[in-house]
Order: structure tokens, then C-alpha cells, then sequence
């Protein structure tokens, strides 16, 4: 990566970039309420994409239930949300996730988180108490804030099914559209 | 009125190496009735049976899922209908006990006992929706019924009880979902 590159990398999150690192990672299904952080840039080019198979629901909870059903076929699913969301569906997280370590992949939009600040240091008290939870359920986590970051997507997809266990993505700013 | 383990009973003389998934008292009297491998107990949170089974649906194409839902159940996850409607699973059937209450709970009743759960199921795109009231017209249709092209939702009008034993720590254990692992990997 040359100079300019870099400098992009470390100023942008490009939802292209990610779609890639779900492919990569051998994902075929995307599971998702709508999240106006995440929308434009990746919810609304993964519904245009062929290879990833998006499936609407109208409660993040049921994404859970999904990728729970899909794994027993094999089948990795990304479950793209809300931090809200994330908090709505605790109890079916807690069940799949922490109790019974299905490989659920998290990927959690955190709005109005400004780019560059730590989630801890987020002012909405949502934002900041999403990686507690995820810390409490003992759930791995990686916050994606720009194109450098994604790198940590596809190795840890594929480690949360071939040892069966949840993991989960922040994405801490508006990615971009490819 | 019918009654349950009557209908479950007569589901059981049909089922042969479909997925079944069943929950809370459909799950405990579906136990005593038919234990079999390939029956799916581990969802962990109420009311997502149906989408548990979605998924299995698609991972699955080559087996039929039978989700057996109560109404209750359903309340908790009611835009259900409207994700498995717009998805279309055509292997999907999806049957819901309606007694009125939360039985599995201590029998309180639902905020409201008289919704038309079929009506709900057709508005959100099933390809065909059923209220069944009466045992013999359940038993003259199910068998076609769950060959039938998904997603099929089947409403069916039951009194309360009785309850079968339940041990849901068992029910829901890491046995339990390795075993039916394992029968879906076999080709069951």
C-alpha cells in the first residue's frame, strides 16, 4: 500500500471493502433491519450484490434465529444491525450467542458514534455500553473504523465457524458506497 | 375445540424424516409423542421458533421444516410471518396452537384470545393459510397439508392442556443439538 493508499485507509471505511471481506470469509447470507448508519453504504449495495443473499427481517432478534437455523446447514450468515438493535435482541443473543456458542456474526452499526472517537467515548450511553455487553456475554469483538480495519473480518468469521462461537464487528463510521 | 396431543398425535402418523421444530408445549407433548433425532428443541429465546426453522429451510432445501409454534409464541415474534412471506420458503409449514393463552407460562391469557392467526399469515404472504376446528377435518387435510407447497400456515383452534411432563433443561441441551447435528449431516 502505497502513501496515498494509506492515507485513504485511515480516512475512510469503504463498504465495498467490507462486502469483500464477507465473501471472503464465506458468507452467503446477510440478515438485517435497517440501520441509517450502515444503509446507504453497505445495507443498500449488499441488496445489489449477486453473490450475498440478503434477507430482510423486521426485528433484529430474528437474525439471530436465522443464522442459528442456517448454521446447521452450513450456511454463514452476517447479521447487520443497529446498536439499538443489538440491544433490543440481548435476550436472543444471550441464548444463541453466549449460552449455547453458535457462530451468530455480529456486525453492529454504531450510530452517531463521530469517527475517530472510541466507542467508550462515545456521549450516547447506547454506543458506549455495546462492547460491555459484548464483554459480558463473552463475545469477541474488533471495531471496523476505516478500510485498515477490515482486514480483521474474514479471520474472524472464519474462526467463529470452524470453532463455533459468536463474534462481532463495530462499525464505527458511515461507511462509504462502492 | 381440539385438542393438542389429539392433533399432535395425528401430525406424528404423517411425519417421516422432515425437520420438525417444536416449541415450549407443542415441544414437551411433540417429546412424549415423537422423540426422534431430527426434531429441533434449541431456541433459546420464545417466540423465535419460526425463524430458527427458516433458517434450517434454507440451509436445508432438500428437507421439509414443520415449525409447531404456539400462540403465545408467535405474539413475541409476529413480524415472523411477514420475513418468512416475503422470503417464501417452499419447504416450510408452519403450524400454531391456539388455546388464548401463555400455557407454558402458567395459562394467562393473551392480551387478546380472538385473532385470526390465518388471516395474519395470508396478509403476509403465506402461499396458503388453514383454522382448523375440528379433529376430523385436521386429520382428512394434514397429510396433504405438509406436503404442500410453502410457506403453509396451519391455525389450530385447541383448548388449554393437558400439559405433558417437561424437562427443558433436557430439552435443551448440548446433546440434543448434537444429536440432531448429526442426523442432518447423516442425510436422515
Amino acid at each position: 500500500m502505497d502513501d496515498q493508499a494509506k492515507d485513504q485507509a485511515a480516512e475512510q471505511l469503504s463498504g465495498g471493502a467490507i462486502m469483500d471481506a464477507m465473501k471472503e470469509a464465506g458468507v452467503e447470507y446477510v440478515l438485517s433491519v435497517p440501520d441509517l448508519h450502515t444503509s446507504y453504504g453497505l445495507l443498500m449495495p449488499i441488496a445489489d450484490d449477486p453473490d450475498l443473499k440478503l434477507i430482510r427481517t423486521c426485528k433484529e432478534d430474528e437474525c439471530i434465529g436465522i443464522s442459528a437455523g442456517l448454521s446447521y446447514g452450513d450456511k454463514r450468515a452476517v447479521v447487520l444491525i443497529q446498536y439499538t438493535g443489538f440491544l433490543y435482541a440481548q435476550n436472543a443473543i444471550r441464548a444463541m450467542a453466549a449460552e449455547q456458542q453458535k457462530p451468530i456474526c455480529l456486525m453492529i452499526g454504531l450510530l452517531g458514534k463521530p469517527p475517530g472517537v472510541l466507542p467508550k467515548d462515545a456521549k450516547r450511553i447506547g454506543v458506549r455500553s455495546v462492547e460491555p455487553y459484548l464483554d459480558f456475554m463473552g463475545i469477541p469483538h474488533a471495531l471496523i473504523e476505516t478500510d485498515a480495519d477490515v482486514h480483521l473480518i474474514p479471520p474472524a468469521i472464519v474462526d467463529a465457524y470452524e470453532n463455533q462461537h459468536p463474534t462481532a464487528f463495530l462499525i464505527g463510521r458511515r461507511p462509504v458506497a462502492p | 375445540m381440539m385438542n393438542r396431543l389429539e392433533c399432535l398425535k395425528i401430525l406424528a402418523e404423517h411425519v417421516t424424516d422432515e425437520i420438525v421444530a417444536p416449541t415450549y408445549s407443542c415441544a414437551t407433548d411433540w417429546m412424549a409423542i415423537n422423540d426422534r433425532p431430527l426434531n429441533y428443541y434449541a431456541f433459546g429465546a420464545m417466540g423465535l421458533a419460526s425463524s430458527h426453522a427458516l433458517g434450517l429451510a434454507l440451509a436445508r432445501p432438500d428437507k421439509r421444516v414443520i415449525v409447531l409454534d404456539g400462540d403465545g409464541s408467535l405474539l413475541m415474534n409476529l413480524g415472523t410471518l411477514v420475513t418468512i412471506g416475503a422470503v417464501q420458503p417452499k419447504n416450510f409449514v408452519h403450524f400454531v396452537g391456539h388455546n388464548g393463552s401463555y400455557e407454558a407460562n402458567g395459562g394467562a391469557p393473551l392480551p387478546n384470545r380472538s385473532l385470526d392467526f390465518a388471516a395474519f399469515a395470508e396478509t403476509a404472504g403465506y402461499k396458503s393459510a388453514h383454522t382448523f376446528t375440528d379433529i376430523d377435518d385436521f386429520a382428512a387435510k394434514v397429510g396433504d397439508l405438509i406436503k404442500a407447497e410453502g410457506p403453509v400456515f396451519g391455525n389450530l383452534v385447541i383448548e388449554q392442556g393437558p400439559l405433558s411432563n417437561r424437562d427443558y433443561s433436557e430439552m435443551h441441551s448440548a446433546k440434543r443439538r448434537e444429536v440432531f447435528r448429526e442426523a442432518l449431516d447423516s442425510g436422515a
